[in-house]
């Protein structure tokens, strides 16, 4: 934590924070506080807005009318969320100066890192599925826990993000059960789907730090922005989805994966974590094509903004 | 012998209210798919959800066609959406235009001044169609056309906020739109093309004001440009899709949008 605050200052803030009080926009607070929730709500804005691409690959495929109106309501809930999010991300860089083009402009530049889970390819019908059911099942457990965060316009945003991702699950899981009730091809699909995202869901909570823990958790959980580890969070996962993931009859693809009832947690194989770095610097297997489709378009459509703001 | 007269009669009747409703089920698919290729690719993030609605609208007012079709025992709606070939199609050539170079999911450089424009065109056509057709004598018809009535004002409000903020602003945006222009009204020609329909709708109650449909939307767009000094460029169409005649581009979008489904259409997804 920084030491160029004024110490009673940082005293105060802290005693608000231990008091469980939540922290406006507007209100003080120390320079160490503001760049963790820059970092944390910026990087959770970008990660919603980059995370509509791999689904959006499908959104035209969809196989039924149903199916192809349900995923574009998904895909704009998504879009959505990150809207919601950059507005509170937009709040917290306006005294620095910044705007929503400066955090647009650093993830192009790789400065502002999206989430690792959507640098993964989607290369067919059954990833929406998946990714709809698991990975937002996943973000919805570590969304569940900010929603006890200390950053009030943060919680207020997620209130509503983690009531949407609550239909999405339902609707990834619906994807899901049609095909594990279908044809066997249907059936395989959906089995490698599975096997293709399991790493990234094991990836999603980041690395196990209950033995050091990073400087940034650290101070997350001093701030209350976060209350859980990444571990506790895989935990809650594999505990709520591996039953049904199993129920569906689809196998996660390890072997080791066990609850071992003396210690009271998930067994499972760790996650090539070297790799997880290589992903979230950018050199994930789709980190490349996704920013350039992103930054292409978001060029593409520099004269209509530029033709809104002078409008005004 | 007049029982065998309006046999026919009514055999004509029957393939006239079949063919209104091709029109209108394949022109919002088209229209729908394409909106829909824009999502995630947006000009700014607001715009792309407030697109999204509209993609999410035109995609379920096909449903609701189709379905109509489905209910005269034409076959399932997602058969009639997805795998019928492009020469039973019965969209304007306006909705299967691109949205400009490249795919949606590679390289996309969309026109997003063709796409407002384009969409404006079809909205004014089809709020004219639809005040037709909820008069309707088909009442499963005319209930639907009220209920997308509602809808459709929002749509083309929506286009005309930015085509009038994009024209004033002059320029670059007011060039593109100039070009938008010309490249929908080559391409519109059959959206409102009624022939050889039109005597059957009008008398079988199918679609009310079916004749006066073309001058009524001609005036529409001519006076919503006349605001602005403009005067819009000759029609022209390369094709007619109310007789099926496509460019290349609908057989492209119908390779995309059916892919999934033509793995096994007689599987549940």
């Amino acid at each position: 934590m920084t030491t160029r605050e004024d110490p009673d200052r940082l005293e105060a803030f802290l005693a608000r924070i231990d008091r469980g009080e939540r922290i406006e926009a507007d209100d003080w607070m120390p320079d160490d506080y503001r760049q963790q929730l820059i970092r944390l709500i910026a990087m959770h804005a970008v990660s919603e807005i980059m995370g509509a691409l791999p689904e959006k690959e499908w959104v035209p495929k969809a196989p039924t009318l149903y199916r192809k109106l349900a995923i574009m309501a998904k895909v704009q809930d998504e879009i959505g969320h990150g809207q919601l999010l950059m507005r509170v991300a937009e709040d917290l860089v306006a005294p620095l100066g910044k705007t929503r083009e400066d955090l647009l402009d650093d993830l192009f530049s790789g400065r502002l890192k999206f989430h690792n889970v959507f640098h993964m390819p989607a290369p067919t019908w059954a990833d929406a599925g998946i990714i709809a059911w698991l990975v937002d099942g996943a973000a919805i457990i570590t969304q569940g826990m900010s929603l006890s965060s200390s950053y009030a316009p943060y919680v207020r945003a997620l209130q509503r993000i983690v009531e949407e991702e609550g239909f999405h699950i339902q609707h990834g899981e619906s994807i899901c059960m049609a095909l594990a009730e279908g044809s066997a091809s249907q059936r395989h699909s959906l089995q490698a789907a599975l096997e293709r995202w399991w790493p990234a869901l094991m990836m999603f909570f980041g690395p196990n730090e209950a033995d050091h823990p990073s400087s940034h958790q650290k101070a997350n959980l001093r701030y209350r922005i976060r209350t859980k580890t990444n571990e506790e969070l895989r935990q809650r996962f594999l505990t709520k989805y591996v039953p049904r993931i199993r129920s569906l009859g689809l196998v996660p693809p390890d072997p080791t994966l066990h609850y071992d009832a003396e210690q009271g947690r998930w067994i499972y194989q760790q996650p090539d974590w070297e790799w997880f770095r290589r992903i979230i610097n950018g050199q994930g297997p789709a980190s490349s094509a996704r920013l350039t489709l992103k930054r292409l378009t978001y060029e593409e459509g520099r004269w209509a903004r530029a033709a809104l703001a002078q409008g005004r | 012998m007049a029982d065998a007269q309006s046999a026919v009669s009514e055999e004509k009747a029957q393939a006239a209210l079949q063919e209104l409703l091709w029109q209108l089920a394949d022109d919002d698919l088209l229209v729908g798919f394409r909106a829909s290729e824009w999502l995630g690719l947006g000009v700014h993030i607001e715009e792309d959800i407030a697109f999204a609605s509209i993609a999410q609208d035109e995609v379920g007012h096909a449903q609701r066609y189709y379905g109509l079709l489905e209910g005269l025992g034409l076959g399932r709606a997602d058969d009639l959406a997805h795998l019928r070939p492009p020469e039973s199609r019965r969209n304007s050539v306006l909705l299967e235009w691109p949205n400009g170079e490249g795919q949606y999911f590679e390289a996309p450089r969309y026109d997003w001044a063709f796409t407002l424009v384009r969409h404006h065109l079809y909205d004014v056509f089809e709020i004219i169609r639809l005040e037709g057709l909820v008069h309707s004598h088909y009442s499963p018809l005319a209930e639907t056309a009220a209920a997308i009535l509602g809808e459709k004002a929002y749509h083309r409000d929506h286009q005309e906020l930015w085509i009038d903020r994009l024209w004033r602003q002059g320029g670059e945006a007011r060039q593109r739109v100039e070009a938008a222009l010309a490249l929908a009204a080559g391409l519109a020609g059959d959206l409102a093309e009624t022939d050889p329909w039109t005597d059957l709708w009008e008398s079988s109650g199918w679609w009310p004001g079916a004749r006066a449909a073309r001058d009524r939307w001609h005036q529409a767009v001519t006076e919503f440009w006349a605001r602005y000094g403009v005067t819009v460029p000759p029609w022209g169409c390369p094709g007619n899709g109310r007789a099926g005649r496509h460019t290349p581009h609908l057989a492209q979008a119908l390779a995309v949008l059916s892919e999934v489904y033509r793995q096994d259409p007689t599987a549940g997804w």
